[in-house]
């Protein structure tokens, strides 16, 4: 889709380079010239805003390690160190620790956006799959930076989560061990889990290096789900692309620094503001909340290792969504039944996040198990199904009758605004 | 659609009511919520308030909790409690510092300087379990340290009001919510006392003030309710001393980005005209 780069450099200098290391042409076709579907929604400029988050955390996070101790014993303190005495560093810790939060809140917006308009179908599986590995790769890093502050809950959610492990039959027991360090979460572990959160992120850069390609391979969806036909049905990414995604990400940020400056601690626990004691285990261990669709299903379920299973499943079953949805159509505006479907989606897993902060028990292990259930009955049952007896509205011939023919602007039709808080 | 939403609204409302019902078994009441000076985009500490709450601290908590976070010195910054220089220096020497060992290989006791930390009451964690049945835990960021449950659906609403002094209110609470004898059929050990609102009700904390304990200098009523409003502000300032510059940049913030999301709104306006236009 990017084609033959159409830069012509303009210097001498730029002459001479672009023969040796053609990077400013690189630049060129895939930021300036790559042409973009001209009907894009905002729902859209969450890749690029989660390329800002993902620089943000890399920057923040960098300078915090500058003064933070991975140590078991002043983890917590050179955290309030920071906090406290260094320059503006109660600025960077909100920074990062809210930006991960936001960093889900985009993803799964993300997300959604490819479910609702089916991005991953033919020929975006690749770039889909990628997307995945992303937000599993995101799971792990948020999960292991979780840990550093060296809180209760850091502690106890460390415990929790790497028993999940133990589950595995025969050697659990050892891979446990093993992952710790040592018989129980203590500073081996946060040792290792601190070099691996540095590591991860620089991971995740390389991923996205990747999806990003993919994408310009491939080019992007629309809300019509059907490709370019013409140059009339796109628009070159600069100006038009860039400067929606950057009105949009100033709005986006708005958010954020709401977060950050005026209530930076809704989104943790309090119980992390108390030193990890491994002779006291708080009232109830919940994870942070993007995780807690998952922790849910997770415990829906009686046995352990079934549990994990399911959990894992879960996540893992997102990479095989371009062959469980049997439909030839994409985008949702023109799957009626399935548009319905992917509503009932999204409550589902907002539901099952409201369960995993809750306790175990009762009527909300009930709960989740029925959602747990409508779960994979999504992608299992419902999604096979749609394809095949759901009628489909008829699709526009292009990109831009079917802008005259909705005499919408561009940027006019998709989904409602969705909560995302679970 | 909107009839589908709504309906699958109504049935996950149903599958989260049900359970809430089952587990209302459990008693302790919501703390009452309290005004504070420091809570909204705007909210700064009230020097009077925190410096009466750093005197029931000194009065009452210091016997038995530490404050392991806090230097003199921050007492002066900008933004916590008023205090001049001279004021921290004479705040500091009023405390006996343990230092060395010195040149003859002795530890010695001195007078505190501003940049030492507000030393600890109790030797070690045994010492102070022996004395008080508990640690009593350091209260540097008590105030944040403490919540309680907002529930469906304030937990959504509380991100708009920016209600965020679920801790201090807990604290007021607790301090506040000693009960001289234990509801009927509740027998404690002797060593505990009864409180409604600390999680199990039994706490090895026992009342820590009452009417009258500790002398205001300005006026201010010298009750129970007083005391506890004022040592938890001045707690709220140690567990987030830099609040007043966090809200004020806030803001800085929030106009910067929205006279900015402002402007680059119509130059996308501009740039886009043309193709919304139909002309490209
Ligand atoms: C006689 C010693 C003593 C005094 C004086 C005292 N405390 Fe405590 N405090 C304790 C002990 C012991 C605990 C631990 C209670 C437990 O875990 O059951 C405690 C616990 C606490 C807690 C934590 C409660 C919770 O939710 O876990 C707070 C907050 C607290 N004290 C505040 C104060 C304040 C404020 C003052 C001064 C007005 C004060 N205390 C005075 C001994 C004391
Ligand atoms: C670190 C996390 C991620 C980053 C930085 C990132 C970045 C991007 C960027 C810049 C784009 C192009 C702009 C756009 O179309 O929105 C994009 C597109 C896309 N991403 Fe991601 N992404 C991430 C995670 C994910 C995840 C977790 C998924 C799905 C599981 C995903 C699926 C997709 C798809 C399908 C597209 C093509 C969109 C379309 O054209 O319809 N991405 N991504």
């Amino acid at each position: 889709m990017s084609g033959h780069s159409t830069y012509q450099p303009q210097n001498a200098f730029m002459k001479w380079m672009e023969r040796r290391l053609p990077i400013a042409g690189l630049i060129h076709s895939s930021f300036v010239a790559y042409p973009t579907p001209r009907n894009l929604n905002y729902w859209w400029t969450f890749g690029g805003i989660l390329t800002f988050l993902l620089g943000m955390q890399i920057v923040t996070g960098i300078i915090l390690v500058m003064h933070y101790t991975p140590h078991a014993d002043m983890a917590f303190n050179s955290v309030e160190h920071i906090m406290r005495d260094v320059n503006y560093g109660w600025l960077l810790r909100y920074l990062h620790s809210n930006g991960a939060s936001m960093f889900f809140v985009a993803v799964y917006i993300h997300m959604f956006r490819g479910m609702y308009y089916g991005s991953y179908k033919e020929p975006r599986e690749v770039l889909w799959i990628l997307g995945v590995i992303l937000y599993l790769l995101m799971m792990a890093t948020g999960f292991l930076g979780y840990t550093l502050p060296w809180g209760q809950m850091s502690f106890w959610g460390a415990t929790v989560i790497t028993n999940f492990f133990s589950a595995i039959p025969v050697v659990g027991e050892s891979v446990v061990t093993w992952l710790w360090g040592g018989y129980s979460v203590g500073n081996p572990t946060l040792q290792r889990f601190f070099s691996l959160h540095y590591l991860l992120p620089f991971v995740i850069v390389g991923l996205v290096v990747l999806h990003v390609w993919a994408l310009h391979v491939v080019g992007q969806n629309n809300p019509t789900g059907i490709e370019p036909k013409s140059a009339k049905d796109t628009v070159p990414f600069t100006p038009y692309a860039t400067v929606k995604d950057a009105f949009f990400m100033m709005c986006f940020c708005v958010v954020f620094a709401w977060f950050v400056f005026y209530m930076p601690n809704y989104l943790g626990h309090a119980d992390n503001y108390i030193p990890a004691n491994p002779a006291v285990t708080p009232l109830h261990i919940v994870p942070e909340w993007y995780y807690l669709p998952f922790y849910a299903i997770l415990r829906a379920i009686p046995n352990k290792l079934m549990g994990v299973v399911a959990l894992g499943g879960s996540i893992v079953i997102l990479a095989f969504l371009p062959w469980l949805d049997t439909s030839k159509v994409r985008s949702a505006n023109y799957r009626p039944l399935f548009r319905q479907f992917f509503w009932i989606f999204v409550l589902v897993c907002l539901g099952l996040g409201w369960l995993g902060a809750k306790p175990a028990e009762g009527g909300y292990v009930i709960a989740a198990r029925i959602l747990t259930i409508y779960y994979f009955a999504h992608f299992i049952i419902i999604l096979p199904l749609l394809g095949w007896i759901e009628k489909t509205k008829p699709l526009p011939n292009s990109i831009s009758e079917s802008i005259l023919k909705e005499g919408l602007p561009a940027g006019g039709s998709g989904p409602a605004p969705t909560v995302s808080k679970h | 659609m909107m009839r589908s939403i709504l309906a699958a609204v109504l049935a996950a409302s149903l599958l989260g009511v049900a359970p809430q019902l089952a587990s209302a078994a459990d008693d302790t009441p919501p703390p009452p919520r309290q005004k504070w000076s420091f809570s909204g985009p705007f909210g700064k500490f009230d020097r009077a308030q925190v410096q009466r709450g750093f005197k029931v601290y000194r009065e009452v908590c210091a016997v038995c909790h530490g404050l392991d976070l806090v230097s003199f010195r921050n007492l002066g910054q900008p933004g916590a409690l008023g205090y001049s220089e001279a004021q921290v220096k004479q705040i500091a020497s009023e405390y006996k510092i343990k230092d060395g060992p010195n040149d003859q290989g002795e530890m010695f006791e001195r007078e505190g300087r501003p940049a030492d930390r507000f030393p600890r009451p109790w030797a070690n964690e045994n010492a102070a379990r022996v004395q008080y049945n508990a640690v009593p835990p350091d209260l540097s960021v008590m105030a944040k340290a403490r919540t309680y449950e907002r529930g469906f659906p304030w937990f959504i609403f509380d991100i708009f009001t920016q209600y965020q002094e679920n801790g201090p209110d807990y604290l007021v609470a607790l301090l506040t919510g000693y009960e001289d004898k234990a509801p009927a059929g509740v027998t404690l050990p002797p060593t505990l006392s009864y409180n409604k609102y600390f999680p199990g009700h039994a706490i090895a904390m026992p009342k820590p003030m009452e009417d009258g304990r500790v002398t205001y200098e300005d006026g201010s009523p010298q009750t129970l309710a007083q005391y506890s409003k004022d040592v938890t502000a001045f707690l709220m300032w140690t567990a987030e001393p830099h609040m007043e510059a966090r809200k004020r940049i806030g803001f800085q913030v929030m106009i910067f980005l929205l006279v900015f999301a402002g402007l680059l709104y119509f130059v996308k306006q501009k740039v886009w005209y043309d193709v919304k236009a139909g002309r490209i």
